[in-house]
């Protein structure tokens, strides 16, 4: 560990094959990030994870850590423009706080907060979105669908089961259910697999369970998203 | 904080809202005597004036447009307000009124006011003095500039204080952890 590269002026030592925001995580710094899991390897869509690399933009999740090299994350600029990230992911969706389960654990929100987003600042889509109750256990709620696809890497890549797949591309890109019916009561999904607990927005819910945990002293109504660990 | 000579003029209102956001702001409690030096209030609920003076210093709206009542009033208070500011969710964001932005507007009608259960010789209400319903719930700043929000469903009486004074001293408004809110 004797290699090092500076990270807003601090210095942050990595390990052969760690990539920026891994390295980061593990030295207690916080870079943004709503795509990556430290357990799933990295998908590199969101871009709220972008740093600049001696000058250069670039998503620190997936850029390996070189000896040296001088990173910038949290700065005036690279903050306004993952303000403007998240605002378009609020207005694409039907984001809802009041009246989301996932209010106060919910990522993209702790994200929002962390960065001063004080408005949508864009026009709404109001998209049509159906949901998936057909499932005796879990709710699909799409409608905040960030399409980070942790879900997806999870089904396929820990729960063996490839449930889920991101289906079209561009703004018609949408989160489906891989059985001929489209409905996850037609799959082998189980509420036990991983895939139901990495989701970092409220898209999947548990039935008959809500409001456990009063809104006010969830886990990020505690502690800003930036002192809360990675879990891992 | 010391008293300006002359007081700035704040005017309110609630559009497609639930007056919890007045309410929040009744929530600031005893510092309505200190707000109360510095400003005095002109179209608000809380004094029944109904329409803006032309030089209110600022304009705080909760709820959003649902209405062509509420384009209407919006735009009398960006006219008539140096400063707007959005408060709550609904106003931002639309918020619950905007749960019915994925169903048609004729089938909530319909709904609610023909095929629900209970309901004998129904009609939908059409006097010329109802203002129409728009055809989805848009937040505010979709139609107005809108210079400041604060989010939250209510904000806390703490929060609309930290802004309202923020803005009295001359600062950017700034809320931290916890008075920053969504929910």
């Amino acid at each position: 560990m004797s290699q090092t590269f500076t990270l807003d002026g601090d210095s942050i030592p990595f390990a052969d094959g760690q990539t920026i925001l891994q390295a980061a995580t593990a030295a207690g710094a916080f870079i943004p990030h709503l795509c990556y899991h430290p357990e799933f390897k990295p998908h590199g869509s969101c871009k709220l994870c972008t740093v600049k690399v001696n000058g250069r933009q670039t998503a620190s999740c997936t850029m390996r850590a070189t000896s040296g090299m001088t990173v910038e994350s949290n700065t005036e600029e690279i903050n306004a423009g993952r303000r403007s990230l998240v605002q378009m992911l609020f207005v694409e969706g039907n984001h809802f706080c009041p009246a989301c389960e996932q209010s106060g654990n919910c990522q993209l929100q702790a994200t929002a907060y962390y960065l001063g987003m004080m408005s949508p600042h864009f026009d709404h889509f109001f998209p049509s979105r159906a949901l998936d109750a057909s499932h005796p256990e879990v709710l699909l709620d799409f409608n905040r669908c960030i399409l980070c696809s942790l879900c997806v890497r999870a089904s396929r890549d820990v729960d063996g089961k490839n449930v889920f797949a991101l289906s079209g591309r561009g703004i018609r890109t949408r989160l489906i259910v891989n059985a001929a019916s489209g409905r996850l009561a037609d799959t082998d999904f189980s509420p036990t697999d991983k895939a139901a607990e990495v989701c970092p927005v409220g898209v999947f819910l548990k039935k008959r369970r809500g409001f456990a945990v009063p809104i006010g002293e969830r886990r990020y109504d505690k502690t800003p998203i930036s002192g809360v660990p990675e879990e891992a | 904080m010391t008293a300006p000579t002359k007081k700035l003029k704040v005017a309110t209102t609630s559009l497609a809202g639930c007056f919890g956001c007045h309410m929040s702001f009744l929530d600031i409690d005893e510092r309505l005597f200190t707000l109360l030096e510095h400003i005095e209030f002109d179209r608000s609920p809380l004094t029944d004036i109904k329409t803006c003076s032309p030089d209110c210093d600022l304009g705080i709206i909760e709820g959003g447009l649902c209405n062509a009542e509420n384009v209407h009033v919006l735009r009398e208070f960006r006219k008539n307000c140096k400063i707007l500011i959005a408060i709550g969710a609904c106003a931002i964001n639309g918020g619950l009124p905007a749960q019915r932005n994925h169903l048609p507007l004729t089938a909530i009608l319909e709904e609610v006011y023909h095929t629900s259960p209970g309901l004998a010789n129904g009609m939908i209400p059409n006097d010329q003095e109802l203002p129409l319903p728009l055809d989805k719930v848009h937040p505010i700043h979709e139609v107005v500039k809108v210079d400041y929000f604060i989010p939250g469903c209510p904000p806390s009486g703490d929060a609309i204080w930290k802004v309202l004074t923020d803005l009295l001293a001359g600062r950017e408004p700034k809320l931290g952890h916890r008075l920053m809110h969504y929910d």
